[in-house]
């Protein structure tokens, strides 16, 4: 991970974005992200309520104390190792385009299992809140979620929202703010993978490191390679190539052309 | 060191497992110490949802789900749907008198009124009512949290078909628009199975041919059986029925492209049902209004103005003795009557390809021309109009059918070809449909034909 900068980096430091800040919102199909992107914007689209609605990466302005944020609405995706569409332009987007906060979106009512992807998210970037939301609804069915406790234990900050109502959409607001300007300083507590995958990590992330843009996740793309992502693999093999392929990823048309590809029997996590 | 030489390498799949247990792991302790559980809390989704996808529930309750809103959507729009076209046309007469007053020459008059005000006029009475209805209704159901149990009551029969599961959530948004149901393809992650998904979106009855299957299902069937049923409900199943004949066209050509030229293996696909949430009911109505019915409505009104004009003056444009539309009409008669259709009828699929809105309307020019159309105040009116111009009720099964199965319109198929940028693939998402129309409209016509002459004889 390259040097903390506060205010202006990733995709703001880009000539002519006129260093406004980026913030990611990453989470997990339906949890409300797209509710949450909304009211952050103020733009009304509609948000079904169907698992991979999100498929197009979105693009909004939100305003908190009269200053500009670009929010940028991720696929949900239960992870960030790329085995589909939307997991590939989810973590490409986090690792390599660096939007100066992540706003991790997790559905209350089955914290756990979105807890994984915040996981991955604090791999990628330490710029990063946890936006426990649909909370009422956890309520409902007899869940109490600790946020301070959930904070404690990840080492980031997290806010209970319930974004339908704009409830605690102020506070993630003034949370991002706070790890835009640096004065919110975060000690993500990460997981370790055992010292044979650890080795591996190490030794990978120095071969990457200089394949690839300043500022680039480079362990979590060591991360994606060691479980066989191709893209990142090929940056080893022959880099001017995949260099040429990989980085305009985001930006390039959703659907490869098919051809008569036999289906690969994948399960996503 | 020895050790670790001895030890095996590690291979990708082992670190994978390594990796995602280790976060799993994780996640587990953190959640360990940020949730409690408090009793039991009440929670019906589990109940509900055993109801809406057990074997023995879940397949009623969805064709309960489809007939109910047809039918709202049928007895809803018949009264608005009157009041417009008695307004608009009432309007026509006004703007007659204004030319009239001004001066103005009979081609002008005929262009713009009778032909663009008129084809304006139709889509706007015939259109407006039913999408207005049905796009709330659909979004309602979208919102509840429904779509994805659908999905996975019907991801066995895709599966069987060779296709993936997801094509059911790729398939309800063609009943909003063709097009739509394109672009979400995208959430099908194998390209094969993407493909499969784009190719058959257009069995799906889009809001474009919705009113279109209404008007005919209520002057054809809903008329013929006021005693049995009540006009309403026969023609809502009518509906049901084309629609649902769509979906099992979408399943027989899923499963013969998967096993001929898109030839694999269903992958497998993890799908989440989300919890049900109360519809912001408000919301729906304004969004569904502004954003999908506004939205189809401006794209249908754009291109009627044109297609009426032309249409009118194709009906004026005399050679020979007869006006081009009629030689048009004469040139496709052949092919119409082995359809179960007519020339005229050809003709307006045809002209009707930038937006399927309009292929009704263009057809009530046709019949009508010398240019006109009568004033139509009712769907009585419109039965009359095609019973005198030589339709069964084999031909409206046989137009439902086409209309149902025939090519995508012209923005559906810009979407294929932005979704594809493959020229064979576009052209096969129109060759496609056509080809199944070609057999299942012919095969129609002619036992329809059989039975009709053993009736006879």
């Amino acid at each position: 991970m390259g040097p903390e900068r506060p205010g202006c980096g990733g995709l703001s430091a880009r000539p002519g974005a006129g260093c406004r800040p980026v913030v990611a919102l990453a989470g997990n199909p339906n949890t409300g992200k797209s509710t949450l992107f909304n009211v952050l914007t103020g733009l009304n689209q509609h948000t079904g309520n169907w698992p991979g609605k999100t498929v197009l990466v979105a693009q909004g302005v939100a305003r908190h104390r009269g200053r500009p944020y670009t929010i940028i609405d991720l696929p949900g995706t239960y992870s960030l190792l790329a085995s589909s569409l939307e997991e590939q332009v989810a973590s490409d987007f986090l690792c390599l385009q660096r939007p100066d906060v992540t706003v991790v979106v997790a559905d209350a009512t089955c914290l756990e299992r979105n807890l994984n992807l915040a996981l991955q998210v604090v791999e990628v970037t330490d710029k990063v809140v946890v936006c426990v939301n649909l909370i009422d609804e956890a309520e409902r069915r007899g869940y109490a979620v600790d946020v301070r406790a959930l904070a404690d234990e990840l080492g980031v900050p997290a806010v209970a929202t319930v974004a339908r109502e704009g409830r605690g959409v102020a506070e993630l607001l003034d949370v991002i703010e706070g790890l835009v300007d640096g004065t919110i300083v975060t000690r993500p507590r990460r997981a370790t993978y055992g010292p044979e995958v650890e080795r591996a990590l190490e030794r990978l992330e120095s071969r990457l490191a200089g394949r690839l843009p300043p500022g680039a996740a480079v362990r979590w793309l060591a991360a994606r390679a060691l479980c066989g992502d191709q893209s990142v693999l090929r940056l080893l093999s022959d880099p001017e190539e995949a260099v040429a392929t990989f980085l305009p990823r985001t930006a390039r048309g959703p659907l490869a052309k098919a051809e008569n590809v036999p289906a690969e029997g994948r399960a996503s996590s | 060191m020895t050790e670790r030489t001895k030890a095996p390498p590690l291979t990708t799949a082992a670190i994978t497992d390594k990796l995602v247990g280790s976060l799993y792991r994780r996640a587990e302790e953190v959640a360990r110490a940020a949730v409690t559980r408090h009793g039991e809390g009440w929670d019906p989704t589990p109940a509900i949802d055993t109801l809406l996808t057990s074997r023995v529930t879940g397949l009623p309750i969805m064709l309960f789900a489809l007939a109910a809103v047809l039918w709202v959507t049928v007895v809803g729009a018949n009264y608005p749907s009157q009041v417009l076209t008695y307004l608009l046309f009432g309007l026509e007469e006004k703007l007659t008198l204004l030319f009239a007053a001004l001066g103005a020459p009979a081609w002008l008059h005929g262009v713009l009124v009778l032909g663009m005000y008129r084809g304006l006029a139709w889509v706007v009475s015939v259109m407006l009512p039913p999408m207005a209805i049905f796009f709330p209704c659909f979004t309602l159901l979208e919102d509840l949290g429904y779509l994805p149990r659908v999905a996975f009551n019907l991801d066995a029969v895709f599966k069987r078909s060779g296709a993936c599961g997801k094509q059911a959530l790729t398939m309800s948004m063609g009943f909003g628009c063709n097009a739509a149901g394109v672009i979400a393809c995208r959430i099908i992650d194998s390209p094969r199975e993407r493909m499969i998904a784009l190719l058959t979106n257009n069995f799906t009855v889009c809001n474009g041919r919705f009113p279109t299957l209404i008007a005919l299902s209520t002057v054809f069937v809903g008329e013929g059986t006021k005693q049995v049923l009540g006009p309403g409900l026969a023609a809502s199943l009518a509906v049901v029925g084309i629609v649902l004949t769509g979906v099992a066209v979408t399943f027989a050509v899923s499963w013969l492209l998967s096993r001929t030229l898109l030839r694999g293996v269903p992958s497998f696909f993890a799908l989440e049902l989300p919890p049900f949430r109360r519809p912001r009911v408000g919301q729906v109505l304004v969004r569904s209004l502004l954003d999908r019915t506004l939205f189809v409505l401006t794209r249908a009104v754009l291109v009627a103005a044109p297609a009426g004009a032309l249409v009118w003056g194709l009906a004026n444009t005399p050679v020979g003795g007869h006006s081009l539309l009629v030689h048009l009409a004469s040139f496709l008669e052949p092919a119409g009557r082995l359809l179960g259709l007519d020339g005229f009828i050809l003709t307006a699929f045809i002209l009707g390809l930038p937006a399927n809105e309009i292929v009704l309307p263009i057809l009530l020019m046709s019949y009508l021309s010398g240019g006109t159309m009568v004033e139509a105040e009712s769907l009585q009116t419109l039965g009359g109009v095609l019973v005198a111009n030589g339709w069964t009720r084999l031909t409206a099964l046989c137009f439902m059918l086409f209309s149902l199965l025939h090519w995508p319109c012209a923005t559906t198929i810009l979407t294929v070809w932005n979704e594809t940028r493959d020229r064979r693939w576009t052209l096969a998402a129109v060759l496609l449909p056509t080809a199944v129309a070609v057999v299942v409209c012919s095969a129609v016509a002619h036992a329809g034909g059989v039975l009709a002459a053993l009736a006879a004889g």
